[in-house]
């Protein structure tokens, strides 16, 4: 960390310096684009995985917390600000990383920060008529101001983008997203292949896709805003409605960052209960990754013989949980409850099963060459693509990139276990299909090493009635069913979250659609989205 | 499935008892009954899911609940050919208008089930700026189903009761309560370019 | 074997003892449209149930179960309720082929069920060149197909029929050469004539390489003739919504999907009377008492099992198979199915110059 600091204050003397969990570097905007550019290129700092942009209103000022990790897993985080709150701007990366050009305009919806030279700047989730943004802490929430719609949404083959001329003036352009004479065909956001409602905007040409615009917010309930509203157990619910396949990874994260600021130590009964459980929805959201997207590709009968593993984890769950899926089990310190007493043999009888259930999905899917033709080539996203678009989880790991938060920044009790990072460098579609498959012995095989070492004493540590925590902000990250799943607060000192930023995984996934689809057909579309396994409301927050 | 195995709905009985009495003649009555045997036996639902109620739909058509039983598993894709929503999951401004349009484009008779928390009140989303607070705000609902996310048990349950609702109407002659329902409803929630195509 | 022909012929004199020959003509006319279309409804209802049933027991379910015995009675309440389900009719689109497209694909189908033979002597037309005019009118079907998703005003249904038209025009050659192979073999084109010239040994035994070469061929060909998955471009669901039907809705849907079913009947039908003999008994010459035997099951059985059996292993595809990408479905046909196709044709010229088979 010391290394860091000293080389960019080498390069940039004006910049100043943080400490609190990561190194944050201070620097004005004028600036922060050149240090960008040295943060990602410099081979001595090598920065080129954005894990996020954080918009902030301080009240007093606006801005942003970028996250940046690089090849050795280092973590730094560089704070830019503007004062200006009637018409905030500041330099976009777009340029560098390409996520940023869509976590900038999730920041610009939100906030209202306009990033100059991002060559899209709608807003992202909220529609183009929508008054206000939301996340400012002087948002008026009054009904009145934004009525349900009873009107189709406005619709617009154009963007605008703001450009810096050379004697340092703002200019707003607009730019045609779709041709006058392109064939658009409207996906979604009712439709059987978007699981859920996104909305792809697609120019075919014949069957072979020209562009897609990918359009968001069709889900978007402000889980962010909610947040802000409700104290630090209330906020643990929402966790659960985001990815709904990695309700137990979300609750761990959030509960993680919130004990770590805290300083709640948690038992060792419940960290291993915790990992169990994270495991178990895991292999339960693989299964039905692979029933969804077998059905997608048309191969139908396979989603009931990879259900049939789910209803058997949801099974104990619901024995133990007390509800199929949105558990809401992991709480700040632990548990809610104990595990039932059964739990050990459920798991053991699903153990058991688990390698005869992969043996037949192989069988029945993954050797048949029909399915190998659609699978095989289609959608390759190259290692330095996945790392500038920030796909993490099994679709970042099928491109060869070693992005599994269980192995880069070990929490809870994964240091201690024996488990390997599947790692496939093909890229495609077959690719990210595999990986998950591999995910799930994995997982079983973490499983087998808890379930009969399940340690005596509290499922849930001693915790105060009301829980504040110190001023400070806190960035942690888990590995979720789809990605990494991270988690910033900062707190103001009050029994309520100042700011929770969620970082998920399908956001990024979501917007690779684009970048994986031009020039295929319109039949790899459905294959591609589907390999990349995006749940909608995770997205859409 | 016998009639009297589900009559434990106090809403709908109340129903059945003012329809039955109107009184209505023999043929006409025997062809209505014919008429709602086969639409209350014959439901078939939209591929419509916006959240976590979405997947336990799903679960609803695996091998576990298997909703073919009732010969509700032909799902289709394009709301022309569907009889019911299920608007399984929240629904917040931005999808409003789209459910709205879709609704307009089922065919008659059409139903609707507002399945989970979110889609009869908002449920957990209460407070915030994006959700529509219920989807009875938008389309007229024949089902509340509560549950975040529901059973499937119980959704298997909501919709026997919508069958148990369709079973009740009336076809020829008589006041069809639903359709007068439904006429009021769209009358005092007008949306432009959606509903004037009608 | 009992000659179905005898009852019509019965009837025949019958309506003749009063009615002058005309008339009699014309009341024979109606009734065979009335038996037609009650046998064509009952049959598509039977399918639809038949599919379902399959495809819940290939995933661990039961199926239809509660609407009538055994769930027997489901697609009869579904017909019910599509019959009188709103037809919606939509601005901006060619409202008369908007309206033709149904009957036609419908047409398609059901003017095939002419020259079916359904058991011995039990066929409506039986004319020299049965399987030219089988073949001829089921491609009217995809006429309809097209003038469905070009008239819809909607995108996809317009990707809909492109894909049908691309993929149907290529599988007719596919279909129409292995067809003519067993033609060829059996030297004539009467259906009547080909049933008979399997009395010995049906043509899967008879001309066993060619044949049955001929036969994977036509099952392939035939599944994506029917639009069934895995070659259910048209209408997949995943991509097209419901592809080039995705505007229709009531029972202008049903005919689409009526006819969906009796595609996959005719399908088998045809495959049952090229390859297994049609109505014809299962002979092995030599054992003439399992001959005799076999005679005693009446040919209307023998017919419809073979289909059905047949239609089963159509079933089992969709239900197995993801679906192919567009470009790889004309791959399949024009890169493998046809030429082998050629080559199987001549194949069997050389064994019916040689005498090769049995």
């Amino acid at each position: 960390m010391a290394d860091f600091q000293q080389t960019i204050a080498k390069l940039f003397p004006e910049a100043t310096f943080e400490q609190a969990d990561t190194l944050m570097v201070n620097i004005a905007d004028a600036q922060w684009h050149s240090l960008a550019k040295q943060l990602k290129e410099n081979p001595q700092l090598g920065f080129d995985y954005l894990i996020t942009i954080v918009g902030m209103d301080w009240k007093e000022s606006m801005g942003c917390v970028y996250y940046l990790q690089n090849k050795h897993n280092d973590v730094i985080s560089v704070k830019v600000t503007t004062t200006d709150r009637e018409n905030p701007m500041l330099h976009s990366v777009a340029d560098l990383w390409a996520i940023a050009g869509i976590y900038e305009r999730e920041v610009y919806d939100f906030f209202g920060i306009v990033f100059i030279g991002n060559p899209d700047m709608r807003r992202l989730f909220l529609s183009i008529d929508w008054k206000g943004f939301p996340l400012r802490k002087d948002y008026d929430e009054n009904p009145d101001i934004n009525p349900v719609p009873t009107d189709n949404e406005r619709q617009s083959d154009f963007t605008y983008t703001y450009v810096e001329t050379p004697d340092g003036k703002v200019e707003k352009k607009e730019v045609r997203v779709f041709e006058p004479e392109d064939f658009v065909v409207n996906i979604g956001p009712q439709h059987p292949a978007t699981h859920g409602v996104l909305r792809f905007r697609t120019a075919v040409d014949g069957e072979t896709i020209k562009k897609i615009d990918v359009y968001m917010g069709y889900i978007h309930r402000g889980v962010e805003k909610i947040c802000e509203k409700d104290t630090y157990p209330q906020t643990l619910h929402f966790m659960d409605r985001l990815d709904y396949f990695s309700a137990h990874p979300y609750h761990h994260g959030l509960c993680m960052t919130i004990e770590e600021a805290a300083g709640i130590e948690v038992p060792r009964r419940a960290q291993v209960i915790r990992v169990i459980m994270d495991e178990l929805s895991r292999i339960a959201s693989h299964c039905l990754f692979m029933g969804t997207f077998c059905m997608d590709l048309g191969a139908t009968t396979m989603l009931f013989y990879t259900l049939r593993v789910r209803e058997q984890i949801l099974d104990i769950m619901d024995r133990t949980c007390g509800a199929r899926m949105t558990f809401n089990y992991e709480c700040i310190g632990g548990v809610m409850q104990d595990i039932h007493a059964d739990f050990v043999k459920d798991v053991h009888a699903l153990l058991d099963v688990l390698p005869a259930n992969i043996k037949e999905y192989n069988k029945v899917f993954t050797g048949n060459v029909i399915a190998k033709n659609r699978m095989e080539g289609v959608g390759v996203l190259t290692r330095e693509n996945a790392i500038n678009w920030s796909v993490t989880g099994p679709s970042g790991r099928a491109s060869g990139w070693s992005c599994d938060v269980r192995k880069t920044h070990p929490y809870s009790i994964y240091s201690e276990l024996e488990f390997d990072e599947v790692i496939h460098t093909e890229g495609d579609s077959m690719a990210r299909f595999k990986v998950r498959l591999e995910e799930i012995e994995q997982s079983a095989r973490i499983i087998a090493q808890l379930i009969d070492n399940i340690p005596d004493g509290d499922y849930c540590a001693k915790v105060p009635k009301v829980i504040k925590l110190p001023v400070g902000h806190w960035f942690r990250m888990v590995e979720g069913c789809r990605g990494v799943f991270g988690v910033y607060l900062e707190s103001d000192g009050s029994t309520m979250p100042y700011r929770l930023k969620l970082v998920t995984p399908s956001l990024p996934a979501a917007a690779v659609v684009n970048h994986l689809t031009a020039g295929s057909k319109i039949a790899d579309l459905i294959t591609i989205g589907g390999s990349l396994d995006y749940i909608v409301p995770d997205m859409d927050r | 499935m016998p009639y009297d195995a589900w009559k434990d709905n106090e809403y709908i009985e109340s129903l059945v008892k003012e329809l039955k009495d109107n009184g209505t003649n023999v043929i006409v009555g025997s062809l209505d009954k014919l008429i709602n045997w086969g639409r209350s036996n014959s439901i078939w639902p939209l591929t419509f899911a916006t959240s976590c109620c979405g997947i336990e739909f799903v679960s609803l058509g695996a091998a576990r609940y298997d909703m073919a039983r009732f010969g509700w598993e032909v799902a289709r894709s394009s709301p022309r050919q569907a009889d019911f929503i299920m608007v399984a999951g929240t629904i917040v401004h931005r999808m409003a208008p789209v459910l709205r349009r879709l609704y307009d484009q089922l065919a008659e008779p059409k139903y609707v089930i507002a399945c989970g928390a979110c889609a009869v009140s908002g449920g957990p989303f209460k407070k915030s700026y994006h959700v529509v607070m219920g989807c009875d705000q938008i389309v007229p609902v024949d089902v509340y189903l509560p549950g975040c996310p529901p059973r499937p048990e119980a959704m298997i349950y909501s919709i026997m009761q919508l069958s148990r609702k369709i079973k009740v109407e009336r076809f020829f002659g008589g006041v069809n309560r639903r359709e007068k329902m439904q006429k009021e409803f769209l009358e005092s929630h007008p949306i432009e370019g959606v509903n004037d195509v009608k | 074997m009992y000659d179905f022909s005898l009852i019509p012929e019965a009837i025949h004199a019958f309506l003749l003892s009063f009615l002058p020959n005309w008339a009699a003509v014309t009341v024979e006319c109606v009734l065979i449209g009335v038996v037609l279309l009650l046998l064509y409804s009952v049959l598509a209802l039977f399918y639809i149930l038949y599919e379902r049933k399959i495809c819940a027991y290939f995933q661990c379910r039961l199926g239809p179960n509660r609407v009538g015995p055994w769930g027997l009675l489901q697609s009869v309440a579904d017909m019910f309720k599509i019959l009188i389900k709103e037809l919606i009719s939509l601005k901006y689109t060619d409202k008369f082929l908007f309206a033709l497209a149904p009957y036609l694909v419908i047409l398609a189908s059901m003017l095939t069920f002419a020259v079916m033979p359904w058991g011995n002597g039990l066929q409506i037309l039986d004319f020299n060149i049965g399987i030219f005019f089988l073949l001829a009118v089921s491609s009217i079907g995809v006429l309809g197909i097209l003038l469905a998703g070009w008239s819809s005003n909607n995108k996809f249904t317009l990707i809909g029929a492109m894909r049908s038209g691309a993929q149907m025009v290529s599988y007719e050659l596919s279909i129409g050469l292995s067809v003519l192979t067993m033609v060829a073999f059996a030297g004539t084109m009467s259906v009547t004539e080909i049933v008979h010239a399997q009395e010995n040994a049906w043509f899967i035994f008879s001309a066993h390489v060619p044949a049955v070469i001929a036969f994977v061929i036509y099952m392939i060909a035939g599944t994506a003739e029917t639009n069934r998955g895995p070659f259910d471009l048209p209408e997949a669901e995943s991509e097209l919504t419901a592809g080039y039907h995705t505007e229709y809705s009531g029972i202008h849907f049903g005919f689409f999907y009526l006819a969906e079913y009796l595609n996959l009947f005719v399908v088998s039908g045809v495959a049952a009377l090229l390859f297994f003999g049609g109505w014809m008994p299962l002979h092995i010459p030599g054992w003439e008492s399992f001959n005799h035997i076999m005679d005693y099951i009446p040919s209307v059985v023998w017919f419809l099992g073979k289909a059905f059996v047949l239609s089963f292993i159509i079933i089992w595809f969709k239900w197995t198979f993801p679906r192919l990408r567009i470009d790889q479905i004309l791959t399949l046909e024009w890169k493998y199915l046809l030429p082998i196709n050629l080559v199987n044709l001549v194949l069997m010229v050389l064994i019916i110059v040689y005498e090769l088979h049995l």
